[in-house]
C-alpha cells in the first residue's frame, strides 16, 4: 500500500511541476504580445501620458519575473485579473474599473459549472453507450454487426465536431423538432428544461468519444479471449455473454478506465467548438470570443483552467491504470 | 415526451419481433442447425437490422415521390441513400480496376483490399486531382462577385436556382462550387504543407535525439512533455490570439503564422514516434558498423535511419494530416484560422450555417453548408480508412 501512496506523491509532484512550466509558458506567450497590454486597452490614439498612467496601474513597469510571479501568485487566490472588455464596457457605464463586474474569476465561474455540467451529460450518456457497444462488438466481432459499427464509430471520430452538430441539428432540430439547436441555459433554469437543451450538444460530443472508447474495449476484451482461463470458462459451457461479461471484461479494465479518463480529457477540448455551435454559455465560447478581441487576460485564464483539467485527468488516467495493473504497482 | 414513448415501444416490437423470428424459423425449416443454435441476441440483431433497413428504403421512396416543390423531410435521408451507394459503387469498381491493371504488386495488394480502403484511396486520389486542377475546374474564379447572389442550390430556376451557378451563390454573390473546388486546393494544400512542416521538425529532431541521446535528448523530450501537457486546440488558440496581433491588417501573414503555429504544435506528436522508432534502430549491428566506417551525423540520420522508419512514419503521417486539416477547419471555423478573401470549407461552413435553418420548407438552401462540412468529413474519413487497413496489415491483426 505504501509503494501505492509513493507513486501518487510522485505522479502528483511531477503534475504539479508541469502546470509549473505550463503557467510559465502561457505567461511567456502572452508576453511576446507586440506593445503592451496598456496600448491594446487604450487602443490607436492614446496619449502617451494616458499609456502610461495604465502601465503603473496595471504593474507592467516591473521586470516579467516580477510580474510572472505576482500572476502566478493571485492566480492562486483565485484571483485572475479583470477582463478587458468588460473594464471598458463598466468604464463606459460608469461603474468603477476594478469593481467585481470586471473580474475574470467572477465571469469564468458560472461558465465553468456550465461546461462541467456539459462535459458529465456527455460522459454520463458515451460511457454506457460505448462499453456497450465494445462489448457487443467483441461478442459478435468479424459479423456484420462488428463492421457497420466499426466503420460508423470511426466515421463519427474522424468528421468534424461542427459537422456532426450540424447533422444532429438538421435531424433532430430542425427536421424533427425534438430537441433545441440553441442551448441558451441560464442560471435559475428548472433541471429538467437544461437537461433537453444540454442533450444536443452532449450527443455530439458522445459521437466525438464513443469511437476511440468502444475500440479500445472491444480490443482489450479480444486480446483476453486467448488465454486459457477463457478458454476453460468456455469448455465448462458458460454462454459468450457470460464468458465476456463476468471473466472477460474485469480484467480489461485496466486499459479501459485509461481510454475514458484520456477521452474525458479530449472532451475539455472537444468543447470549444460545439460550445460555439451550440451557443452553449460555457468557457469554450468565452473562450473563443476573448480570442477574437484579443481579451489577453481572459485568454490567459481560460487557457490555464484547459490545461490544469488537462493535466489532471491524464493524471487520474495515469494513477487509475497504475493501480489497476499489479505488474506497475510493483515496478522491478 | 412522446417521441421516447414511440422509441421505447418500437424497441419492444422489434424486441418480440426477434422471438418471433426465431420461433417462425424453428418452425418453418424443422429445427435447422442455423435456427435452433441462434442466440436470442443474433436474432434480435437480424430484425433490428432489417427494420433499418425497410425504414431506409421507404424513407427513400418518400423523398423520391414526393412533389419537388413541396417541403419534404426525407430529401436529406435520399440524398444521403443516393450517395452512399453511389461511392459504394465507384469504390467496388475502383478496386476491381486496381486488380486488373497495374504491376502484380498492386494487383496483389487490391485484391486484400476492404471496400472501405479502396473508397478511401478513390477519394484522396479526386481530392488531390481537384486540388491541383482548381484553377481548371472551377467555372468562376474564388474571389469573383458575381451578379446574383443567394442563388439556390440545384440549378432549378423555378425553385430560385441557375443553371450557371449549379450549387449556387452564397450571400455575397460568389459561386459556391467554384468556392469550393478553390477549397480544396487551399484548405488541403494548407493542412498538407503544416503537416510535412511538422513532419520535418518533429522527424529530424526525434532522430538527432535519439541518435545523439545525452543532454539534447533530455532537453527536448521535456519540452515535448511540457508543450503536449496543453490540449493543443487551445494553445493554437492562445498562439493564434498573439500571431493576430502580430500579423495586424496583414491576412496573409496570419495563416502564414498559423501554418507555423501548428506545425509546431504538432511537431510534439511526431517527434515522441520518431524518436521512439529511432531509438529502436539506433541499436542495431548496421548503425554501429556505420559508426566504425566513421559516417557523419547526416548520413546516419538520412540514409540508415529514416529508411527503416517509413513504415510507422507513413502511417502516422496519414493520421497527423487528418489531425491537422481538422485544426485547421476548427480554427477557421472558429473565425481565426484560414483568411477571407481566400476560399476555405471552416469559413464557408460558418457563413453559411444559418440556411441550415430553412431544411423544413428549402431543403436545397440548407444543403450548402453541409456540403462544405461534408467534404472536410469526406477526406477525413477516407484518410481514416486508409490509414486503418494499412495499422490492420501491418500488425497482422487477423483475429
Amino acid at each position: 500500500m505504501t509503494s501505492i501512496l509513493r507513486i501518487i506523491a510522485q505522479r502528483l509532484l511531477l503534475g504539479i511541476l508541469t502546470l509549473f512550466v505550463v503557467s510559465i509558458v502561457i505567461f511567456t506567450a502572452v508576453n511576446m504580445l507586440p506593445g503592451d497590454f496598456a496600448q491594446l486597452i487604450l487602443g490607436q490614439g492614446a496619449t502617451p501620458e494616458a499609456v502610461e498612467a495604465i502601465r503603473k496601474d496595471l504593474g507592467l513597469d516591473q521586470p516579467p519575473i516580477t510580474r510572472y510571479f505576482q500572476w502566478l501568485a493571485s492566480a492562486l487566490q483565485g484571483d485572475l485579473g479583470n477582463s478587458f472588455a468588460q473594464a471598458n464596457f463598466a468604464s463606459f457605464v460608469g461603474a468603477d474599473g476594478s469593481t467585481n463586474m470586471a473580474s475574470v474569476a467572477a465571469q469564468i465561474a458560472p461558465r465553468f459549472e456550465n461546461t462541467l455540467f456539459l462535459a458529465g451529460v456527455t460522459a454520463l450518456i458515451a460511457v454506457p453507450f460505448s462499453l456497450f457497444l465494445g462489448i457487443l462488438a467483441a461478442l459478435y466481432r468479424n459479423s456484420i454487426f462488428d463492421r457497420a459499427t466499426n466503420i460508423l464509430t470511426l466515421s463519427s471520430i474522424s468528421s468534424p465536431e461542427f459537422f456532426l452538430a450540424y447533422i444532429l441539428i438538421l435531424f433532430l432540430a430542425v427536421l424533427n423538432p425534438i430537441l433545441p439547436s440553441l442551448s441558451n441555459i441560464y442560471a435559475d433554469m428548472p433541471f429538467d428544461e437544461r437537461l433537453t437543451r444540454t442533450l444536443l450538444p452532449a450527443l455530439t460530443l458522445t459521437l466525438v468519444v464513443t469511437a476511440h472508447m468502444m475500440r479500445m474495449t472491444r480490443a482489450a476484451i479480444i486480446n483476453l479471449l486467448a488465454s486459457p482461463y477463457i478458454e476453460m470458462a468456455r469448455l465448462k459451457g458458460i454462454s459468450p455473454m457470460r464468458v465476456i461479461v463476468k471473466h472477460a471484461l474485469p480484467n480489461a479494465l485496466a486499459p479501459i478506465i485509461n481510454v475514458v479518463a484520456l477521452n474525458l480529457a479530449y472532451l475539455i477540448t472537444g468543447v470549444v467548438v460545439v460550445e460555439v455551435v451550440f451557443v452553449y454559455p460555457g468557457i469554450g465560447q468565452l473562450f473563443v470570443d476573448s480570442v477574437k478581441i484579443r481579451d489577453i487576460p481572459v485568454v490567459q485564464a481560460c487557457c490555464l483552467i484547459f490545461a490544469t483539467a488537462y493535466i489532471l485527468l491524464n493524471l487520474t488516467a495515469d494513477i487509475l491504470s497504475i493501480i489497476s495493473n499489479p505488474r506497475l504497482r510493483h515496478p522491478k | 415526451m412522446s417521441i421516447w414513448l414511440t422509441l421505447i415501444l418500437g424497441l419492444l416490437a422489434i424486441a418480440a419481433g426477434g422471438w418471433l423470428f426465431r420461433f417462425a424459423g424453428q418452425k418453418i425449416t424443422g429445427d435447422a442447425p442455423r435456427f435452433r443454435d441462434m442466440p436470442y441476441g443474433v436474432a434480435f440483431g437480424y430484425v433490428f437490422g432489417a427494420v433499418i433497413v425497410v425504414w431506409l428504403a421507404w424513407a427513400y421512396w418518400l423523398s423520391r415521390s414526393a412533389d419537388p416543390a413541396v417541403a419534404n423531410k426525407y430529401f436529406f435521408l435520399g440524398k444521403a441513400i443516393e450517395g452512399l451507394i453511389l461511392f459504394a459503387i465507384a469504390a467496388w469498381l475502383f478496386r476491381l480496376l486496381g486488380r486488373s491493371v497495374g504491376t502484380e504488386g498492386t494487383k496483389k495488394l487490391f485484391r486484400s483490399m476492404p471496400l472501405t480502403a479502396s473508397f478511401g484511396i478513390l477519394m484522396i486520389l479526386i481530392y488531390a486531382f481537384v486540388a491541383i486542377f482548381a484553377g481548371a475546374l472551377a467555372p468562376f474564379g474564388q474571389e469573383e462577385v458575381l451578379a446574383q447572389a443567394n442563388v439556390v442550390p440545384g440549378g432549378d430556376p423555378a425553385m430560385g436556382g441557375n443553371p450557371d451557378y449549379p450549387l449556387g451563390t452564397d450571400q455575397i454573390g460568389r459561386d459556391i462550387l467554384s468556392r469550393l473546388i478553390y477549397g480544396a486546393q487551399n484548405t488541403v494544400g494548407i493542412a498538407f504543407i503544416t503537416t510535412c512542416l511538422a513532419f520535418f521538425i518533429g522527424g529530424t529532431l526525434g532522430f538527432l535525439a535519439a541518435t545523439l541521446q545525452g543532454w539534447l535528448d533530455q532537453v527536448l523530450s521535456r519540452a515535448v512533455d511540457v508543450l503536449m501537457a496543453i490540449p493543443s486546440l487551445i494553445f493554437a488558440l492562445l498562439l493564434m490570439t498573439i500571431a493576430s496581433a502580430w500579423a495586424g491588417s496583414e491576412k496573409w501573414l496570419l495563416t502564414v503564422y498559423m501554418v507555423i503555429i501548428i506545425a509546431v504544435i504538432d511537431s510534439t506528436r511526431v517527434f515522441r514516434l520518431a524518436r521512439a522508432v529511432g531509438l529502436n534502430i539506433v541499436v542495431m549491428d548496421y548503425i554501429e558498423a556505420a559508426k566504425l566506417r566513421g559516417e557523419g551525423l547526416g548520413y546516419l540520420i538520412f540514409k540508415e535511419i529514416l529508411p527503416n522508419a517509413t513504415a510507422p512514419l507513413l502511417a502516422e503521417f496519414g493520421l497527423r494530416f487528418c489531425f491537422v486539416f481538422l485544426t485547421i477547419a476548427s480554427l477557421s471555423f472558429l473565425g481565426v484560422g484560414i483568411q477571407p478573401p481566400l476560399a476555405d470549407w471552416g469559413t464557408m461552413v460558418r457563413d453559411l450555417a444559418q440556411f441550415i435553418n430553412f431544411a423544413v420548407f428549402a431543403p436545397q438552401v440548407a444543403s450548402a453548408p453541409l456540403l462544405a462540412a461534408g467534404a472536410i468529413a469526406l477526406l477525413t474519413v477516407a484518410v481514416n480508412f486508409v490509414v486503418d487497413w494499412m495499422l490492420h496489415k501491418s500488425s497482422g491483426l487477423k483475429e
